[in-house]
């Protein structure tokens, strides 16, 4: 027997033990680029998708969110169990790399021999034991603790738990397997006299050489070879495997994370590398066909590690809706592997609503981005199911409760199908038109700021006291302002979302035209969904801001003064709008303009910021009729009821709506109020002539 | 299967507020805005699902100066085979009977196995369908609400007393009246509209369809427009002041007691 342990030097096994080992790699590789390859397909017949931009900045979120693992502490025992087992992948890897290569050849990587290869080991010995601990609890936890998350409803198929179990066992074994490779060399080497090289303390191999450190050499040999074999037909099995299931973001993730949009609060272009004024020729809209997907988006399908964290952040899966995001991605990929499998030809696609999708599952979706929020892979869900509903809006296929308010929307420029020339109504108001005068600027009046004060504000008389308490806080602030009146159409912020583009750019167009016959500098909204539309859906127009930032600056300066709150039973929370708070990262202006009302105490919803719950949804979903086992809103008004609050502040007029009713439908009326940021502003700001009413009567203030 | 269907540019009631006019003889019909009647697309959403399971061609027609064309454009957009406008200023001012002798005389220029119309339009009298199924001397059902295809023949059913369902067989050629919910009519965007845009839409006049000028045109009308007025509000209403619950069973009360409770 020879005194180098390698396995290529077997000479006993019916082949050369190097050929063997050549041939476990020849395949092993062949097979996973062959898999690889097919997987690929799908991608060369879908849609263009620009990603190739910025490459700096892609590379900077490689490294927050890939190799930075940055989502995964947003729950702390699975983040940190996954930080722990990716940090050991990649310790391992190059480890995996030289002890493939063992079989083969006597290499040792550059740079990994003598004391860097020997602390290099050390090292690796204890992130092979973390990975094997972290697989074992990680089995413990699907099988015994089972959270919710990773429940499969029986709607969407059977249960993933012995999928889960077998690649996470597999892993383990690959621990093991090179573990005892180790354990058994060093034990050989120590038998021999030869110099050994010490095993990390209290590691797995180092506990494994204990074990088999009394055994004959003859016996090290055959178990040394053994856990070769082992760790090589797991590595190649698990290679092979991963492509069929959820572990393909083993490789696909830094693909995800590297080609991941960009940017918030958008939506992609119906074709990529088609403008506007060229979406006449194109036939079809939208997603129909698994095809009619981008290429990104089916990376997303394959990158998707079926943790569950956004179907269990989304407020339609929350209130019972048929939707969650995790299945829109799980369906896809069974899919995409059953039309283009690995063995066999591509079959012909069929439509995906009325297959896989429902036309509900797809319209049950607020937008709110709590999905994309969540996801540590960075997968995109808005844009798919915008896609899908442009797709469905092209084929007519839409429900009864939104083609009329799609039709209005087209004839008045709003959803109510009210007349145009009662847009403006709500600035006449008795006592209302008298202490506050708001222009018209048509051209002929002109002014500094716009405020865009979109359809629902206008038309709605709840919400019609949100547009009067914006303009007499801009009057009181000095703002040379004005409205649009009759030209002011929808901002079509929702008719995009909902997919009818086209309705949509007409709505844009009209707009930005009235816009730019304002002549203002700048615009203002109350309405956050028409201030993302503007922000990031228009282009062209002057720069645009939420009156809570407006607000908030001023705040600052030390332009606006508040009166105390004089009621001290009243404990306010401030419920984070959507299109405000994820999509535009504005979550500190508000609260700084509550915080600065004097004695008003106020508490913050567990979810909240970022992780903000969806009241239901803004624009056309109002008119949606979904099925669902209880309102979003509800919940929400529940939520705010849990941290101790019995006001709920909004910044959106969208919010107010669904908040009001959930307080009803709850039976929490008397129990629970809510009041948008505007109106609390405008109750409570102080105003010079109630300033001064206040210093004669030597009230204090 | 040959199809036809007769449809009809309204005021949309859900986007107008409907007022009369100054001289109180008319409606107000500045800034209206109009759309197809809606039991009429239905109609059209019924034809097109007849076609495409059995084959054949849907046309739709209207009569109608040039405002009236864009809801046939629509109905292009939702997949109908051929529009057709029927217009010439002698049909100006036709009553219901007027009406349906033009249809008629276009209906026997083609060869059509069936023809559909709303049950009524929004601004009609729901008369078209039967007088029209009578000119031609065709069978008419009317308020249908499911259509099946048998051979020659068709099963139609009409809503009855307490949702009910009545079943009749009528025979091909044939007019039937569609009631609204009979399907779920598709959508049509303006980008489907735009596709259509240049498909032509030919107008016929009163020598092409071979219409008798006297049966037609206002002074043909025998049923003449002569007021319109909006009824003085009466006081029905009785308003309830109380709880929740005290209110529930004096609503509960007040329908036994009007025999609305058995």
């Amino acid at each position: 027997m020879v005194g180098t342990y390698s396995p290529s030097l077997i000479t006993d096994w019916l082949v050369p033990g190097r050929n063997l080992f050549l041939t476990i790699h020849v395949l092993g590789v062949a097979c996973f680029a062959y898999i690889v390859a097919k997987r690929l397909v799908p991608l060369v017949r879908a849609q263009r998708d620009f990603r190739f931009d910025q490459p700096l900045t892609r590379m900077g979120r490689v490294l927050k969110f890939w190799l930075g693992q940055w989502k995964h502490p947003r729950y702390k025992f699975a983040g940190t169990i996954h930080i722990l087992i990716f940090a050991g992948f990649i310790l391992l890897a190059l480890r995996a790399f030289s002890v493939l290569t063992i079989g083969t050849e006597h290499f040792a990587l550059p740079g990994l021999s003598g004391r860097a290869g020997h602390i290099y080991d050390i090292v690796t010995d204890y992130a092979a034991t973390v990975v094997f601990l972290c697989m074992v609890v990680a089995v413990i936890r699907r099988l015994v603790f089972k959270p919710a998350r990773y429940a499969v409803p029986a709607r969407y198929g059977k249960a993933h738990t012995a999928d889960a179990v077998f690649l996470l066992a597999l892993i383990a074994i690959l621990m093991v397997a090179d573990s005892l490779f180790a354990a058994s060399k060093a034990a050989g080497h120590a038998l021999q006299g030869q110099p050994v090289e010490a095993l990390a303390v209290l590691s797995l191999p180092w506990m494994l050489q204990i074990l088999v450190g009394s055994s004959s050499l003859a016996t090290l040999w055959v178990v040394n070879v053994s856990a070769y074999l082992v760790h090589e037909l797991a590595f190649y099995f698990l290679l092979c495997y991963r492509p069929f299931g959820i572990q393909f973001h083993v490789e696909t993730s830094l693909f995800s994370i590297y080609f991941a949009k960009l940017d918030r609060g958008t939506l992609k272009p119906v074709r990529w590398g088609i403008p506007d004024d060229h979406l006449d020729q194109v036939k079809s809209f939208g997603v129909k066909t698994f095809e009619d997907f981008t290429w990104k988006h089916m990376l997303d399908f394959y990158s998707c590690a079926d943790c569950g964290r956004c179907a269990d952040n989304c407020p339609a899966n929350a209130a019972g809706r048929p939707l969650a995001p995790r299945f829109l991605t799980i369906k896809a990929r069974d899919y995409a592997f059953q039309h283009y499998p690995v063995i066999g030809k591509a079959n012909n696609s069929k439509p995906l609503i009325g297959s896989i999708y429902s036309d509900d599952e797809i319209w049950s979706c607020t937008t709110c981005g709590a999905c994309e929020e969540e996801c540590p892979l960075l997968i995109e869900y808005i844009d798919k199911i915008v896609d899908l509903r442009r797709g469905m809006i092209d084929d007519g296929n839409v429900p009864q409760s939104l083609q009329k308010p799609l039709k209005a929307l087209e004839s008045r420029g709003n959803p109510y199908g009210k007349m145009e020339k009662k847009k403006a109504d709500w600035t006449k108001a008795p006592g209302f038109q008298k202490t506050c005068r708001v222009k018209i600027l048509d051209g002929k009046n002109g002014a500094e700021t716009l405020y865009f004060v979109d359809s629902i504000t206008s038309y709605d008389d709840r919400m019609q006291s949100i547009g009067r308490a914006t303009a007499r806080i801009l009057a009181d602030m000095g703002e040379d302002f004005g409205i649009l009146g009759a030209a002011e159409k929808d901002s079509g912020h929702e008719v995009r979302r909902f997919g009818e583009e086209m309705l949509f750019m007409a709505l844009r167009d009209h707009n930005t035209d009235a816009i730019k016959t304002a002549g203002v500098e700048r615009i203002v909204t109350a309405d956050p969904h028409a201030y993302n539309a503007l922000k990031h859906d228009y282009k062209d127009v002057p720069p645009v801001e939420h009156i809570s930032q407006v607000i908030a600056r001023e705040v600052k300066a030390g332009n606006i003064q508040f009166n105390r709150v004089e009621d001290q039973d009243k404990v306010y929370a401030y419920h984070d709008p959507c299109y405000l708070g994820r999509h535009n990262q504005v979550y500190d202006d508000p609260r700084s303009v509550l915080d600065a009302i004097p004695g008003l105490k106020r508490v913050e919803m567990q979810r909240s910021r970022d992780r903000s719950f969806c009241c239901g949804g803004g624009g056309l979903m109002l008119f949606y009729e979904p099925k669902e086992e209880q309102r979003m809103g509800v919940l929400r008004v529940r939520m705010a009821a849990e941290a101790g609050a019995n006001v709920i502040v909004t910044a959106c007029p969208f919010c107010m709506v669904n908040i009001e009713d959930a307080i009803k439908v709850a039976g929490m009326e008397g129990k629970m109020t809510s009041v948008d940021l505007t109106e609390l502003v405008d109750q409570n700001i102080v105003r010079e002539s109630h300033a001064q009413a206040c210093e004669t009567a030597n009230c204090g203030g | 299967m040959e199809i036809l269907v007769c449809v009809r540019r309204v005021p949309d009631t859900s986007e107008n507020e409907i007022g009369l006019n100054a001289a109180g003889n008319d409606i107000e019909r500045d800034e209206l805005v109009y759309s197809v009647n809606e039991p009429d697309n239905y109609a059209v959403e019924e034809a097109l699902q007849i076609r495409d399971r059995i084959g054949g061609n849907v046309t739709v027609v209207t009569i109608g100066s040039e405002d009236d064309e864009e809801i046939l454009r629509r109905e292009l957009a939702m997949g109908a085979n051929t529009a057709v406008l029927l217009w010439d200023e002698a049909f100006r001012g036709s009553d219901g009977r007027g009406v349906a002798t033009i249809l008629k005389d276009f209906v026997k220029k083609g060869h059509y196995d069936l023809i559909l119309t709303g049950v009524q339009a929004d601004d009609g009298a729901a008369q078209v369908g039967g007088m029209l199924a009578a000119m031609l001397d065709y069978p008419f059902a009317s308020l249908v609400n499911s259509i099946t295809v048998e051979d020659g023949k068709l099963k139609v059913s009409r809503e009855i007393e307490g949702g009910n369902r009545e079943m009749n067989e009528i025979d091909l050629p044939c007019v039937l009246s569609i009631q609204t919910g009979i399907n779920e009519p598709r959508y049509v965007g303006m980008r489907g509209i735009r596709q259509v845009a240049s498909v032509p839409i030919p107008t016929l006049g009163i020598a092409e369809l071979g219409v008798d000028k006297t049966a037609v045109g206002k002074a043909a009308a025998k049923v003449q427009r002569v007021d319109y007025f909006v009824p003085a509000l009466s006081k029905g209403a009785e308003m309830l002041h109380g709880s929740r619950e005290e209110n529930a069973s004096k609503v509960l009360e007040l329908v036994a007691a009007k025999g609305g409770l058995k």
